[in-house]
Protein backbone atom coordinates (compact mmCIF):
# COMPACT_ATOMS: atom_id res chain seq x y z
CA UNK A 1 0.00 0.00 0.00
CA UNK A 2 0.94 3.79 -0.36
CA UNK A 3 -0.59 6.19 1.79
CA UNK A 4 0.10 9.18 4.29
CA UNK A 5 4.10 9.73 2.36
CA UNK A 6 5.40 12.62 3.57
CA UNK A 7 5.38 14.85 1.09
CA UNK A 8 6.43 18.84 1.25
CA UNK A 9 2.35 19.43 1.06
CA UNK A 10 1.55 17.37 4.28
CA UNK A 11 -0.84 18.87 6.37
CA UNK A 12 1.07 18.28 9.48
CA UNK A 13 3.74 20.00 8.25
CA UNK A 14 1.56 23.08 7.56
CA UNK A 15 0.78 23.02 10.95
CA UNK A 16 3.92 22.56 12.61
CA UNK A 17 6.23 25.74 12.14
CA UNK A 18 9.42 23.80 12.51
CA UNK A 19 7.94 21.71 9.53
CA UNK A 20 7.91 24.88 7.82
CA UNK A 21 11.23 25.86 8.18
CA UNK A 22 12.39 22.58 6.56
CA UNK A 23 10.15 22.72 3.46
CA UNK A 24 12.94 25.12 2.51
CA UNK A 25 15.70 23.54 3.06
CA UNK A 26 17.21 21.98 0.40
CA UNK A 27 17.53 18.30 0.03
CA UNK A 28 19.85 16.69 2.37
CA UNK A 29 22.47 14.02 0.85
CA UNK A 30 20.66 11.44 2.63
CA UNK A 31 23.56 8.97 1.31
CA UNK A 32 25.76 10.04 3.60
CA UNK A 33 23.49 8.99 6.21
CA UNK A 34 23.54 5.69 4.92
CA UNK A 35 26.37 3.34 6.14
CA UNK A 36 25.19 4.78 9.87
CA UNK A 37 21.75 3.60 8.88
CA UNK A 38 22.92 0.26 8.08
CA UNK A 39 25.14 0.07 11.28
CA UNK A 40 22.50 1.14 13.38
CA UNK A 41 19.69 -1.45 12.38
CA UNK A 42 22.60 -4.11 11.72
CA UNK A 43 24.05 -3.77 15.06
CA UNK A 44 20.63 -3.48 17.08
CA UNK A 45 19.46 -6.60 14.97
CA UNK A 46 22.50 -8.83 15.76
CA UNK A 47 22.02 -7.80 19.82
CA UNK A 48 18.10 -8.58 19.89
CA UNK A 49 17.37 -11.31 18.26
CA UNK A 50 14.22 -11.78 20.26
CA UNK A 51 12.48 -9.18 18.86
CA UNK A 52 11.94 -11.15 15.25
CA UNK A 53 9.95 -14.06 16.94
CA UNK A 54 7.61 -10.96 18.24
CA UNK A 55 7.57 -9.58 15.33
CA UNK A 56 6.54 -12.79 13.56
CA UNK A 57 5.15 -12.69 9.86
CA UNK A 58 5.31 -8.40 10.35
CA UNK A 59 8.99 -8.60 9.77
CA UNK A 60 8.43 -8.61 6.64
CA UNK A 61 6.16 -5.43 6.58
CA UNK A 62 7.65 -1.80 5.73
CA UNK A 63 7.46 0.75 8.01
CA UNK A 64 7.52 4.68 6.95
CA UNK A 65 8.65 6.57 10.27
CA UNK A 66 8.39 10.41 9.76
CA UNK A 67 9.13 12.60 12.05
CA UNK A 68 7.41 15.72 10.24
CA UNK A 69 9.37 18.36 12.03
CA UNK A 70 12.75 16.73 10.30
CA UNK A 71 13.57 17.63 6.23
CA UNK A 72 13.89 13.38 6.17
CA UNK A 73 11.67 9.96 6.88
CA UNK A 74 13.12 6.61 7.19
CA UNK A 75 11.69 3.39 5.83
CA UNK A 76 12.66 0.14 8.19
CA UNK A 77 11.93 -3.45 7.20
CA UNK A 78 13.16 -5.61 10.01
CA UNK A 79 12.82 -8.52 8.02
CA UNK A 80 15.67 -10.78 10.19
CA UNK A 81 17.35 -11.78 7.19
CA UNK A 82 18.20 -8.36 5.56
CA UNK A 83 17.09 -5.72 8.14
CA UNK A 84 17.05 -2.11 6.29
CA UNK A 85 16.71 1.03 6.91
CA UNK A 86 16.82 3.73 4.97
CA UNK A 87 16.33 7.67 5.09
CA UNK A 88 14.75 9.51 2.08
CA UNK A 89 14.12 13.67 1.53
CA UNK A 90 10.56 14.69 2.39
CA UNK A 91 8.32 14.80 -1.25
CA UNK A 92 9.59 11.34 -2.10
CA UNK A 93 6.98 8.88 -2.98
CA UNK A 94 8.06 5.49 -1.14
CA UNK A 95 5.69 2.30 -0.99
CA UNK A 96 5.14 0.92 2.54
CA UNK A 97 2.74 -0.73 4.82
CA UNK A 98 2.76 1.51 8.07
CA UNK A 99 3.10 4.87 8.47
CA UNK A 100 3.51 6.39 11.75
CA UNK A 101 4.44 9.77 12.41
CA UNK A 102 5.16 12.49 14.68
CA UNK A 103 7.38 15.30 15.71
CA UNK A 104 11.13 14.12 16.29
CA UNK A 105 11.14 14.35 19.82
CA UNK A 106 7.76 12.32 20.24
CA UNK A 107 9.32 9.66 18.35
CA UNK A 108 12.53 9.55 20.33
CA UNK A 109 11.40 9.84 23.32
CA UNK A 110 8.75 6.76 22.37
CA UNK A 111 12.11 4.98 20.94
CA UNK A 112 13.69 5.46 24.67
CA UNK A 113 10.45 4.33 26.39
CA UNK A 114 10.19 7.44 28.18
CA UNK A 115 6.29 7.40 27.18
CA UNK A 116 3.58 5.71 26.56
CA UNK A 117 2.68 5.46 22.93
CA UNK A 118 -1.32 4.33 23.63
CA UNK A 119 -1.31 7.91 25.44
CA UNK A 120 0.70 9.56 21.83
CA UNK A 121 -1.90 8.28 19.88
CA UNK A 122 -5.20 8.93 22.27
CA UNK A 123 -4.00 12.55 22.50
CA UNK A 124 -3.03 12.87 18.71
CA UNK A 125 0.74 13.36 19.07
CA UNK A 126 1.09 10.11 17.45
CA UNK A 127 -0.31 9.28 14.34
CA UNK A 128 -0.57 5.88 12.94
CA UNK A 129 -2.02 4.37 9.68
CA UNK A 130 -1.69 1.60 7.57
CA UNK A 131 -1.52 -1.95 8.66
CA UNK A 132 -2.69 -1.95 12.25
CA UNK A 133 -1.39 -5.56 13.08
CA UNK A 134 1.85 -4.81 11.93
CA UNK A 135 2.39 -1.46 14.17
CA UNK A 136 0.60 -3.27 17.40
CA UNK A 137 3.67 -6.48 16.64
CA UNK A 138 6.31 -3.57 16.27
CA UNK A 139 5.19 -1.73 19.61
CA UNK A 140 5.13 -4.79 21.22
CA UNK A 141 8.60 -5.93 20.20
CA UNK A 142 10.48 -2.89 20.99
CA UNK A 143 8.28 -2.52 24.51
CA UNK A 144 10.08 -6.18 25.58
CA UNK A 145 14.05 -4.65 24.90
CA UNK A 146 14.96 -3.92 28.23
CA UNK A 147 18.10 -1.48 26.74
CA UNK A 148 15.79 1.00 25.07
CA UNK A 149 16.14 1.05 21.04
CA UNK A 150 17.21 5.01 21.66
CA UNK A 151 20.39 3.17 23.66
CA UNK A 152 21.49 0.53 20.98
CA UNK A 153 21.04 3.51 18.63
CA UNK A 154 23.39 5.56 20.85
CA UNK A 155 26.13 2.76 21.37
CA UNK A 156 26.40 2.60 17.03
CA UNK A 157 28.53 6.26 17.57
CA UNK A 158 31.17 4.52 19.08
CA UNK A 159 33.59 6.51 21.20
CA UNK A 160 30.57 9.43 20.29
CA UNK A 161 28.44 7.49 22.07
CA UNK A 162 27.93 9.30 25.48
CA UNK A 163 27.64 12.72 23.68
CA UNK A 164 24.79 10.97 21.31
CA UNK A 165 23.15 9.78 24.68
CA UNK A 166 23.81 13.64 25.86
CA UNK A 167 21.73 15.34 23.16
CA UNK A 168 19.53 12.46 22.75
CA UNK A 169 18.33 13.38 26.85
CA UNK A 170 18.64 16.91 25.94
CA UNK A 171 16.36 16.87 23.20
CA UNK A 172 13.84 14.50 24.98
CA UNK A 173 14.18 16.61 28.09
CA UNK A 174 10.18 16.89 29.14
CA UNK A 175 8.95 20.63 28.42
CA UNK A 176 11.45 21.22 25.52
CA UNK A 177 10.11 22.15 22.79
CA UNK A 178 10.32 20.64 18.98
CA UNK A 179 12.10 19.15 17.20
CA UNK B 1 -6.96 8.86 58.86
CA UNK B 2 -7.16 5.04 60.54
CA UNK B 3 -4.72 2.10 58.72
CA UNK B 4 -5.94 0.03 56.62
CA UNK B 5 -5.22 -3.31 55.68
CA UNK B 6 -3.03 -3.36 52.71
CA UNK B 7 -4.28 -5.43 50.02
CA UNK B 8 -1.71 -7.24 47.06
CA UNK B 9 -0.96 -4.77 44.22
CA UNK B 10 -1.92 -6.77 40.99
CA UNK B 11 -0.16 -5.51 37.80
CA UNK B 12 -0.25 -6.64 33.98
CA UNK B 13 2.62 -7.12 31.76
CA UNK B 14 2.07 -8.19 28.01
CA UNK B 15 6.12 -8.77 27.83
CA UNK B 16 8.47 -10.34 30.11
CA UNK B 17 9.98 -6.50 29.85
CA UNK B 18 6.68 -5.36 31.31
CA UNK B 19 6.57 -7.76 33.90
CA UNK B 20 9.94 -6.92 35.32
CA UNK B 21 9.47 -3.38 35.65
CA UNK B 22 5.53 -4.10 37.02
CA UNK B 23 7.57 -6.01 39.48
CA UNK B 24 10.62 -3.27 40.33
CA UNK B 25 8.02 -0.29 40.71
CA UNK B 26 6.36 -2.39 43.66
CA UNK B 27 3.98 -4.98 41.93
CA UNK B 28 2.81 -7.41 44.65
CA UNK B 29 1.69 -10.04 42.00
CA UNK B 30 1.63 -9.49 37.86
CA UNK B 31 -0.60 -11.75 36.00
CA UNK B 32 0.39 -12.86 32.45
CA UNK B 33 -0.73 -14.70 29.86
CA UNK B 34 0.80 -17.83 26.89
CA UNK B 35 0.61 -16.51 23.42
CA UNK B 36 -2.19 -17.93 22.07
CA UNK B 37 -6.17 -18.12 22.24
CA UNK B 38 -5.98 -19.30 25.84
CA UNK B 39 -6.18 -15.84 27.31
CA UNK B 40 -8.37 -12.29 26.65
CA UNK B 41 -5.37 -10.61 25.44
CA UNK B 42 -4.24 -12.29 22.24
CA UNK B 43 -2.86 -9.76 20.36
CA UNK B 44 0.66 -9.69 17.85
CA UNK B 45 3.96 -9.53 19.61
CA UNK B 46 2.29 -9.55 23.15
CA UNK B 47 1.91 -12.42 25.89
CA UNK B 48 4.78 -15.16 26.66
CA UNK B 49 6.40 -18.60 25.87
CA UNK B 50 6.71 -21.09 28.17
CA UNK B 51 10.31 -20.52 28.81
CA UNK B 52 9.44 -16.67 29.11
CA UNK B 53 7.06 -17.37 31.48
CA UNK B 54 9.19 -20.21 33.53
CA UNK B 55 12.22 -17.50 33.85
CA UNK B 56 9.65 -14.76 35.02
CA UNK B 57 8.33 -16.93 37.53
CA UNK B 58 12.16 -17.47 39.16
CA UNK B 59 12.45 -13.96 38.90
CA UNK B 60 9.70 -12.86 40.37
CA UNK B 61 9.81 -15.40 43.40
CA UNK B 62 13.80 -14.33 43.86
CA UNK B 63 12.11 -10.62 44.49
CA UNK B 64 9.05 -11.76 46.43
CA UNK B 65 6.76 -11.41 44.03
CA UNK B 66 3.92 -13.78 42.72
CA UNK B 67 2.74 -14.80 39.08
CA UNK B 68 -0.51 -15.08 38.06
CA UNK B 69 -1.11 -17.04 34.72
CA UNK B 70 -4.09 -15.72 32.73
CA UNK B 71 -5.72 -18.67 30.77
CA UNK B 72 -8.70 -17.02 30.86
CA UNK B 73 -10.60 -17.68 27.33
CA UNK B 74 -13.36 -19.96 26.61
CA UNK B 75 -12.27 -23.23 24.63
CA UNK B 76 -14.59 -24.41 22.13
CA UNK B 77 -15.40 -28.11 20.68
CA UNK B 78 -12.43 -29.75 19.81
CA UNK B 79 -10.03 -27.03 21.25
CA UNK B 80 -9.88 -27.65 24.47
CA UNK B 81 -6.28 -29.49 24.53
CA UNK B 82 -4.91 -26.12 23.74
CA UNK B 83 -6.21 -24.91 27.41
CA UNK B 84 -5.16 -27.89 29.13
CA UNK B 85 -1.87 -28.02 28.18
CA UNK B 86 -1.48 -23.90 28.91
CA UNK B 87 -2.88 -25.30 32.71
CA UNK B 88 -0.19 -28.13 32.96
CA UNK B 89 2.66 -26.16 31.83
CA UNK B 90 1.66 -23.22 33.94
CA UNK B 91 1.48 -26.00 37.05
CA UNK B 92 4.67 -27.67 35.97
CA UNK B 93 6.73 -24.05 36.14
CA UNK B 94 5.27 -23.13 39.38
CA UNK B 95 3.27 -20.24 38.98
CA UNK B 96 1.54 -18.82 42.38
CA UNK B 97 -1.74 -19.03 40.99
CA UNK B 98 -3.78 -19.60 37.31
CA UNK B 99 -7.13 -17.57 36.79
CA UNK B 100 -9.40 -19.79 35.09
CA UNK B 101 -12.46 -18.40 33.46
CA UNK B 102 -13.95 -21.29 32.07
CA UNK B 103 -16.18 -23.89 34.25
CA UNK B 104 -14.97 -26.65 32.25
CA UNK B 105 -11.20 -25.65 32.88
CA UNK B 106 -12.30 -25.25 36.03
CA UNK B 107 -13.30 -28.89 36.72
CA UNK B 108 -10.22 -30.01 34.53
CA UNK B 109 -7.62 -28.08 36.86
CA UNK B 110 -9.12 -29.19 40.30
CA UNK B 111 -9.39 -32.79 39.42
CA UNK B 112 -5.69 -32.95 37.72
CA UNK B 113 -3.89 -30.39 39.79
CA UNK B 114 -5.51 -30.46 43.08
CA UNK B 115 -3.04 -28.50 44.55
CA UNK B 116 -2.34 -25.31 42.09
CA UNK B 117 -3.68 -22.46 43.55
CA UNK B 118 -7.12 -21.34 41.16
CA UNK B 119 -8.35 -17.51 40.74
CA UNK B 120 -12.14 -17.14 38.92
CA UNK B 121 -11.43 -14.54 36.37
CA UNK B 122 -13.56 -11.37 35.86
CA UNK B 123 -14.49 -13.62 32.75
CA UNK B 124 -16.63 -16.02 34.25
CA UNK B 125 -18.88 -13.26 35.21
CA UNK B 126 -19.66 -14.29 38.39
CA UNK B 127 -20.85 -11.50 40.60
CA UNK B 128 -23.66 -13.08 43.10
CA UNK B 129 -22.73 -14.99 46.38
CA UNK B 130 -24.39 -17.79 45.05
CA UNK B 131 -22.36 -18.27 41.90
CA UNK B 132 -19.13 -17.62 43.43
CA UNK B 133 -19.63 -20.08 46.28
CA UNK B 134 -21.00 -22.63 43.72
CA UNK B 135 -17.20 -22.30 42.34
CA UNK B 136 -15.75 -22.32 45.57
CA UNK B 137 -17.17 -25.64 46.93
CA UNK B 138 -17.42 -26.95 43.57
CA UNK B 139 -13.25 -26.05 42.47
CA UNK B 140 -12.12 -24.76 45.26
CA UNK B 141 -11.36 -21.51 44.12
CA UNK B 142 -9.12 -19.20 46.40
CA UNK B 143 -9.96 -15.93 45.17
CA UNK B 144 -12.76 -14.02 42.83
CA UNK B 145 -11.68 -11.23 40.41
CA UNK B 146 -15.34 -9.41 40.75
CA UNK B 147 -17.22 -8.14 37.74
CA UNK B 148 -16.93 -4.51 36.61
CA UNK B 149 -21.34 -3.87 37.66
CA UNK B 150 -21.02 -3.82 41.59
CA UNK B 151 -21.30 -0.77 44.22
CA UNK B 152 -18.84 -0.76 46.83
CA UNK B 153 -21.61 -1.32 49.52
CA UNK B 154 -22.05 -4.59 47.12
CA UNK B 155 -19.38 -5.44 47.27
CA UNK B 156 -19.01 -5.53 50.88
CA UNK B 157 -22.41 -7.91 50.89
CA UNK B 158 -20.53 -10.00 48.70
CA UNK B 159 -17.44 -10.63 50.87
CA UNK B 160 -19.47 -11.11 53.49
CA UNK B 161 -21.18 -14.23 52.17
CA UNK B 162 -18.15 -16.10 50.16
CA UNK B 163 -15.58 -17.90 51.89
CA UNK B 164 -13.20 -16.90 49.13
CA UNK B 165 -10.80 -13.68 48.63
CA UNK B 166 -11.67 -10.92 46.05
CA UNK B 167 -10.14 -9.27 43.97
CA UNK B 168 -11.16 -5.60 42.31
CA UNK B 169 -10.54 -3.54 39.29
CA UNK B 170 -9.42 0.02 40.45
CA UNK B 171 -7.68 1.27 37.02
CA UNK B 172 -7.98 0.86 33.11
CA UNK B 173 -10.35 0.07 30.50
CA UNK B 174 -13.76 -0.82 31.23
CA UNK B 175 -16.42 -1.45 29.39
CA UNK B 176 -20.36 -1.47 29.26
CA UNK B 177 -20.27 -5.55 28.57
CA UNK B 178 -21.04 -7.86 30.14
CA UNK B 179 -17.93 -9.45 31.39
CA UNK B 180 -17.20 -13.21 28.86
CA UNK B 181 -20.61 -12.17 27.34
CA UNK B 182 -19.52 -9.70 24.81
CA UNK B 183 -19.70 -10.75 21.28
CA UNK B 184 -19.48 -6.94 19.38
CA UNK B 185 -16.49 -8.36 17.66
CA UNK B 186 -17.79 -11.60 16.76
CA UNK B 187 -20.56 -9.82 14.97
CA UNK B 188 -18.15 -7.74 13.19
CA UNK B 189 -14.92 -9.82 12.59
CA UNK B 190 -15.92 -13.63 13.30
CA UNK B 191 -13.45 -13.44 15.81
CA UNK B 192 -13.91 -13.75 19.98
CA UNK B 193 -13.03 -11.95 22.57
CA UNK B 194 -13.86 -14.74 24.70
CA UNK B 195 -13.01 -18.12 22.35
CA UNK B 196 -10.29 -16.57 20.60
CA UNK B 197 -8.82 -13.61 23.12
CA UNK B 198 -9.06 -10.78 20.79
CA UNK B 199 -11.15 -7.89 21.40
CA UNK B 200 -10.94 -5.83 18.02
CA UNK B 201 -8.00 -8.27 16.26
CA UNK B 202 -5.59 -5.61 14.94
CA UNK B 203 -5.38 -6.86 11.41
CA UNK B 204 -9.39 -5.81 11.13
CA UNK B 205 -8.41 -2.25 12.34
CA UNK B 206 -7.92 0.47 10.11
CA UNK B 207 -6.86 4.24 10.96
CA UNK B 208 -7.81 6.93 8.62
CA UNK B 209 -6.60 10.64 8.81
CA UNK B 210 -7.36 13.19 6.14
CA UNK B 211 -5.86 16.27 5.29
CA UNK B 212 -7.64 17.84 7.91
CA UNK B 213 -6.29 15.77 10.82
CA UNK B 214 -9.30 13.91 11.35
CA UNK B 215 -9.60 10.42 12.08
CA UNK B 216 -11.75 7.74 10.97
CA UNK B 217 -11.06 4.78 12.88
CA UNK B 218 -12.38 1.56 10.83
CA UNK B 219 -13.03 -2.52 12.19
CA UNK B 220 -13.51 -4.55 9.31
CA UNK B 221 -16.31 -2.42 6.84
CA UNK B 222 -17.92 -0.39 9.90
CA UNK B 223 -16.75 2.55 10.95
CA UNK B 224 -16.39 2.96 14.59
CA UNK B 225 -15.88 6.67 14.88
CA UNK B 226 -14.67 10.00 13.25
CA UNK B 227 -12.71 11.72 15.51
CA UNK B 228 -12.07 15.36 14.97
CA UNK B 229 -8.48 17.13 14.91
CA UNK B 230 -8.52 18.68 17.96
CA UNK B 231 -10.36 15.52 20.10
CA UNK B 232 -8.67 12.83 22.24
CA UNK B 233 -8.98 9.07 20.31
CA UNK B 234 -9.46 5.36 22.35
CA UNK B 235 -9.46 2.44 21.54
CA UNK B 236 -10.80 0.70 18.19
CA UNK B 237 -13.73 -0.86 20.22
CA UNK B 238 -17.15 -1.42 19.29
CA UNK B 239 -18.37 -0.31 22.70
CA UNK B 240 -16.04 2.97 22.77
CA UNK B 241 -17.84 4.18 19.10
CA UNK B 242 -19.44 6.95 18.48
CA UNK B 243 -22.76 6.22 16.03
CA UNK B 244 -25.61 7.43 14.17
CA UNK B 245 -28.34 6.26 15.93
CA UNK B 246 -32.24 6.97 15.26
CA UNK B 247 -32.72 9.05 17.83
CA UNK B 248 -29.21 10.38 17.93
CA UNK B 249 -26.54 11.24 15.48
CA UNK B 250 -22.44 11.01 16.95
CA UNK B 251 -24.15 9.11 20.08
CA UNK B 252 -21.88 6.98 22.31
CA UNK B 253 -24.35 4.56 22.23
CA UNK B 254 -22.34 2.02 24.62
CA UNK B 255 -20.14 3.66 26.23
CA UNK B 256 -17.23 6.88 25.91
CA UNK B 257 -13.37 6.25 25.83
CA UNK B 258 -12.73 6.76 29.02
CA UNK B 259 -10.28 4.82 31.99
CA UNK B 260 -11.75 3.63 35.27
CA UNK B 261 -10.15 5.12 38.40
CA UNK B 262 -10.81 4.56 42.06
CA UNK B 263 -7.73 5.59 43.47
CA UNK B 264 -10.39 7.63 45.00
CA UNK B 265 -12.40 4.57 46.44
CA UNK B 266 -9.36 2.57 47.36
CA UNK B 267 -9.78 3.38 51.23
CA UNK B 268 -13.45 2.47 50.71
CA UNK B 269 -13.04 -0.77 49.09
CA UNK B 270 -10.11 -1.53 51.13
CA UNK B 271 -12.67 -1.89 54.00
CA UNK B 272 -14.94 -3.57 52.09
CA UNK B 273 -12.93 -6.17 52.04
CA UNK B 274 -10.96 -6.50 49.06
CA UNK B 275 -7.55 -8.30 49.46
CA UNK B 276 -6.25 -7.72 45.69
CA UNK B 277 -6.46 -4.27 44.18
CA UNK B 278 -6.36 -5.14 40.10
CA UNK B 279 -4.42 -2.85 37.41
CA UNK B 280 -6.27 -3.27 33.94
CA UNK B 281 -3.45 -3.24 30.59
CA UNK B 282 -1.79 -6.48 29.55
CA UNK B 283 -1.63 -5.07 26.03
CA UNK B 284 -0.35 -1.52 27.57
CA UNK B 285 3.61 -0.07 27.29
CA UNK B 286 5.95 -0.50 29.99
CA UNK B 287 6.38 3.50 30.33
CA UNK B 288 2.41 3.14 31.43
CA UNK B 289 3.06 0.16 34.01
CA UNK B 290 5.73 1.85 35.38
CA UNK B 291 3.86 5.02 35.73
CA UNK B 292 0.57 3.46 36.73
CA UNK B 293 1.84 0.91 39.20
CA UNK B 294 4.38 3.60 41.21
CA UNK B 295 1.39 6.07 41.62
CA UNK B 296 -0.77 2.83 42.84
CA UNK B 297 1.84 1.24 44.96
CA UNK B 298 2.59 5.25 46.91
CA UNK B 299 -1.55 5.83 46.95
CA UNK B 300 -1.84 1.96 48.15
CA UNK B 301 1.07 2.36 51.10
CA UNK B 302 0.00 6.09 51.91
CA UNK B 303 -3.40 4.77 52.68
CA UNK B 304 -2.81 1.39 54.59
CA UNK B 305 -0.41 3.72 56.76
CA UNK B 306 -3.61 6.75 57.72
CA UNK B 307 -1.45 8.87 54.79
CA UNK B 308 -3.69 10.76 52.17
CA UNK B 309 -1.38 10.76 49.11
CA UNK B 310 -1.55 12.45 45.89
CA UNK B 311 -3.25 10.89 43.16
CA UNK B 312 -3.37 13.66 40.43
CA UNK B 313 -0.69 11.99 37.69
CA UNK B 314 -2.50 9.15 36.41
CA UNK B 315 -5.17 11.03 34.10
CA UNK B 316 -2.91 11.37 31.73
CA UNK B 317 -2.50 7.66 30.81
CA UNK B 318 -6.64 7.53 30.88
CA UNK B 319 -8.46 6.24 27.41
CA UNK B 320 -9.48 9.40 25.62
CA UNK B 321 -7.75 11.14 28.96
CA UNK B 322 -11.10 10.83 31.31
CA UNK B 323 -11.90 9.06 33.77
CA UNK B 324 -14.74 7.38 35.52
CA UNK B 325 -15.30 5.44 38.93
CA UNK B 326 -18.32 3.54 36.92
CA UNK B 327 -20.28 1.24 38.94
CA UNK B 328 -18.07 0.96 41.86
CA UNK B 329 -19.65 4.78 42.81
CA UNK B 330 -23.21 4.42 41.44
CA UNK B 331 -25.28 2.31 39.25
CA UNK B 332 -26.65 5.06 37.14
CA UNK B 333 -23.09 6.30 36.00
CA UNK B 334 -24.26 6.88 32.07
Amino acid sequence: MTSNNPSSDNQSIKDNPAGNFTRLLPPLPVFILQPLLNHIVKTIAGRHPELFARLGDSCKKRFLIDPYNLPIFLLLQPDPDRPQLRAYNRGKDVDHDVYISGTFKTLLRMIDGQTDSDALFFNRQLKVTGNSEAVVALRNALDNMDATLAEDVASCFGPLSKPVRLLIDRIIKPGKTSP
Amino acid sequence: MTQLFKPELVCPAGTPASLRTAIEAGADAVYCGFQGPTNARNFPGLNFTLDEMATAVNWAHQRGAKILSAINSFPTAGRTQIWKDAIDDAVSIGVDAIIIADIGMADYMHKTHPDQRMHLSVQAGASSPEAINFYCERFDIKRVVLPRILTVAEIKKVHDEIPCEIEAFVFGNIGMMAEGRCALTNYVTGLSTNMDGVCSPANFVNYEEDEDSNLTTKLGEFTIDCISCNENAGYPTICKGRYNTAHKREYYAFEEPISLNLTRLLPDLMRAGVTALKIEGRQRSKAYIRSVVSEFRNAVDAYSEGKNPDISNLLALTEGQKETQGAFRSKTWR
